[in-house]
């Protein structure tokens, strides 16, 4: 039978890459919520969000349900061995997704609650995706196809570092997102906040690009002897993120926010290539991973006519609510 | 101090599974309720039908938003505190699930925003057709799930390779053997569910002299659809028994609060089970009736528990009361919806005031015989995950402390209190605030696809509205 799992890699691979992105920024405009120069500002912030951000959590909920599916071993390792991390997440989300619709329902003088259930709930789970990707580096301990490590051992310096690099990364994110959106002062502010968050995301590229390959013997032999090529991956980095300073600089609107998502491809693409062909670090490669292929295939079937229809469905939703948005319209 | 994680872990699943069922239960018979109303309305021209409608998809609306919320947990608790249960069922739970959630995402992105949203955007035909699919999409979503379910029950239409689930028989595992009882008694509770609040809630505003009428098309025809669904459940949970009897005859017996295999089996009314004696105290019973009920034999013989050795019996007293708690709701349902009819027949309904009031305080009722059926079910099949194969023991996560599992079901608690004490406290504001009287009252939110709750205008303070 045909092997489907590489397929399965691009599909889940996919997945998880739409989700970082579109749900990073609507995260990240969470993350700079307190830092918004009025509540008049937090009701724009809100609101360039609030039409798309639950269809963009659906990558999350399909990811989840994809990988039990497709790799279940990725899902019974990961979950438990981020058990705490996994309920932070869960949590948090819980909290601002209620958080947007209460917030405008309540009286001005209540909103305080919902404001700090909107910042708090977008950073406890950005943090804890954070940790994810710190822990899929850093790698699990398991034996026989499970996980039997302690439950924190994914907290360590390295996953701490990691959650604070994906919020200044979703924070990025928000911040070049704001500034497609907006106009006038509030655009101004979104820009500030913008080069900023640039600076600390470099600071932190180039922390984790030099622990990563000392900490991990595997990392470090692919960078250093057998993929020389994927040196091409950093100085690409580093010549978008000279671009998108160059235009947080002018009167550029869509560019720097393209030229986020760019880094962040970027990011996932070096991440992949280090650990590749391992999914449960490390043990495990896609293959030992993977169910079995008429399980695999019988999903596909579904997958294939649904996923075309997310992409039109999501594409239009962000047409219809595409320009800037202002206090006074849209969300009441 | 040591905590037991297999005990925290079912609590946290029962717990997080029951506040979850209780908004699907709800939306299904909704979701079929207003797509009758817009049938009608599109019918008639009548704008009554179409406000009386535009009321109840904003209740759906947020009971939807809140369905989603709690099943996005559910999603990951399989996971996190049953791993190894996922990991060996994977080949089969895991399409049956993704399918689920992609059935629900096609018809929550195609649908629902043109039925909470659409009203004088689209075309009423295009309207009509949106309804008819999202109460359509909430069958099918249920279809998964309780296949699933039903599949953990009644396992079938696969073989273990190293332990491993693998499925030999796509058709014979999603249809295995107490999948079509199990989906059609849980459709009917749906819109017994549905039907009686909606008749509740139409009863508290007739009484009220509210919105009247609207609320008196809304009654009578909630009490006829109920007249007919709440016997014919008693039918479905007649048969849905039998199957339970044939595969798991342990549960029946629990059920039953059997302890010896006996013919002429009591039909028990009252007994406190005492698992530690293997008998009952206070016994009041029927003779021979649960017999007839469960063999069509005066003397048929039904199992006693004694036939499985205690590890294997499920916990007798929460199977035995929880029976009794949803049979005793489902025949006082019946009651009520056939006296309802009764009155409706000799044009009574709308003068009989302790009727209506009756209805009001049954509005909570068809959730509790929902979470008591679901713990028959579920607390029945103990001590197995998936029936007769793996044990909840052996599902368990093998990395799982008690301190962890302890942690997450407090913070489950404490944030599903926050978040649905203000969605509960939002809908009765909803409800309080009623239908508007004419068109003019009736705004229709700006556009906002797969935003279910802003279809709802109803401000949350009761500072800001009203």
């Amino acid at each position: 039978m045909f092997d489907f799992t590489y397929l399965w890699v691009l599909i889940i691979g996919f997945g998880v890459l739409m989700y970082v992105l579109t749900d990073g920024f609507d995260l990240g405009v969470g993350i700079l919520f307190p830092f918004a120069r009025s509540e008049q500002d937090r009701d724009i912030l809100m609101n360039s969000v609030a039409p798309v951000w639950d269809g963009n959590e659906t990558w999350l909920v399909l990811g989840g349900a994809g990988l039990l599916a497709a790799f279940p071993l990725v899902y019974t390792v990961f979950l438990p061995a981020l058990y705490i991390g996994v309920f932070l997440m869960l949590a948090g989300l819980i909290f601002r997704g209620v958080a947007f619709e209460f917030r405008f329902k309540s009286a001005p003088g209540r909103r305080a609650f919902w404001n700090w259930a909107f910042f708090g709930g977008s950073l406890v789970a950005t943090f804890a995706q954070g940790a994810v990707v710190g822990t899929f580096i850093q790698g699990f301990e398991t034996e026989n196809f499970r996980y039997v490590g302690g439950p924190l051992d994914w907290l360590t310096p390295f996953t701490v570092m990691t959650g604070l690099g994906m919020v200044v990364g979703y924070g990025l994110l928000g911040a070049t997102w704001l500034l497609l959106k907006t106009d006038g002062e509030t655009q101004q502010w979104a820009r500030r906040w913008a080069y900023r968050l640039l600076a600390a995301m470099m600071v932190f590229f180039v922390i984790v690009s030099l622990w990563t390959p000392l900490a991990d013997e595997y990392v470090r032999g692919r960078w250093f002897h057998n993929l020389t090529w994927l040196w091409l991956l950093p100085l690409a980095t580093v010549l978008v993120a000279a671009g998108l300073w160059r235009s947080l600089s002018c009167c550029y609107e869509a560019t720097p926010f393209i030229a986020t998502i760019g880094l962040f491809a970027l990011f996932y693409a070096g991440l992949l290539f280090s650990k590749w062909p391992y999914v449960v670090p490390p043990n495990y490669t896609f293959h030992d991973a993977a169910s079995a292929p008429e399980s695999q295939l019988f999903l596909l079937i579904g997958l294939l006519f649904v996923i075309p229809f997310v992409l039109m469905y999501s594409a239009w939703t962000y047409y219809v609510f595409r320009g800037k948005v202002r206090a006074d319209a849209g969300y009441h | 101090m040591e905590f037991d994680p297999l005990l925290l872990s079912r609590i946290q699943f029962a717990f997080v599974v029951s506040f979850h069922a209780i908004f699907p239960v709800f939306t299904i018979g909704l979701a079929t309720y207003i797509a009758l109303l817009e049938a009608i309305a599109y019918r008639t021209g009548d704008d009554h039908w179409a406000r009386l409608s535009q009321f109840w998809i904003k209740v759906f609306a947020v009971v939807f938003g809140m369905g989603v919320v709690s099943g996005l947990v559910m999603a990951f608790q399989f996971g996190t505190n049953w791993s190894e249960f996922s990991y060996r069922t994977a080949n089969f739970l895991g399409p049956v699930l993704a399918y689920e959630v992609v059935t629900a995402f096609f018809l929550e992105a195609a649908f629902l925003g043109v039925l909470l949203f659409g009203r004088k955007k689209v075309p009423p035909g295009v309207h009509l057709f949106a309804a008819v699919m999202v109460a359509l999409g909430t069958f099918i979503s249920s279809f998964w799930i309780l296949s699933a379910n039903s599949w953990m029950q009644t396992p079938a239409g696969f073989e273990f390779r190293d332990g491993i689930v693998h499925v030999t028989s796509w058709l014979e595992a999603i249809f295995n053997p107490s999948f079509g009882y199990r989906f059609v008694h849980m459709a009917i509770a749906s819109l017994l569910t549905g039907g009686f609040v909606v008749a509740g809630i139409s009863a508290w505003y007739l009484l009220r002299g509210h919105a009247v009428t609207a609320s008196k098309r809304a009654l009578k025809m909630t009490l006829v659809m109920l007249a007919i669904a709440a016997p014919a459940q008693l039918v479905i949970g007649d048969f849905h028994g039998l199957n339970t009897l044939e595969h798991q005859p342990a549960k029946v017996a629990a059920m039953e609060g059997a302890w010896e295999t006996q013919e002429g089996l009591p039909l028990l009314l009252f007994a406190i089970p005492d698992a530690a004696n293997e008998t009952n105290r206070f016994e009041i019973g029927i003779p021979k009736l649960a017999s007839l009920i469960l063999t069509h034999e005066w003397d048929g013989e039904v199992q006693g528990l004694k036939e499985w050795s205690a590890e294997e019996r499920p916990p007798v007293g929460i199977v035995f009361w929880t029976f009794r708690i949803m049979v005793a709701i489902g025949l006082l349902m019946i009651v009520a919806a056939l006296w309802g009819a009764w009155l409706l027949y000799r044009r009574r309904l709308l003068d009989s005031r302790g009727y209506l009031r009756l209805l009001t305080w049954m509005i909570p009722l068809p959730f509790v015989a929902v979470l008591a059926g679901w713990f028959v079910t579920e607390v029945g099949r103990q001590p197995y995950v998936l029936y007769g194969v793996i044990t909840v023991q052996d599902g368990l996560t093998p990395a799982l402390t008690g301190g962890m599992a302890l942690f997450t079901l407090i913070g489950y608690i404490l944030v599903y209190a926050v978040v649905f004490t203000a969605g509960i406290y939002y809908l009765t504001r909803i409800v309080r605030k009623g239908m508007p009287e004419t068109d003019e009252e009736q705004q229709d939110p700006q556009g906002h696809p797969k935003r279910p709750l802003s279809a709802a205008d109803t401000p949350l303070d009761s500072s800001a509205g009203l």
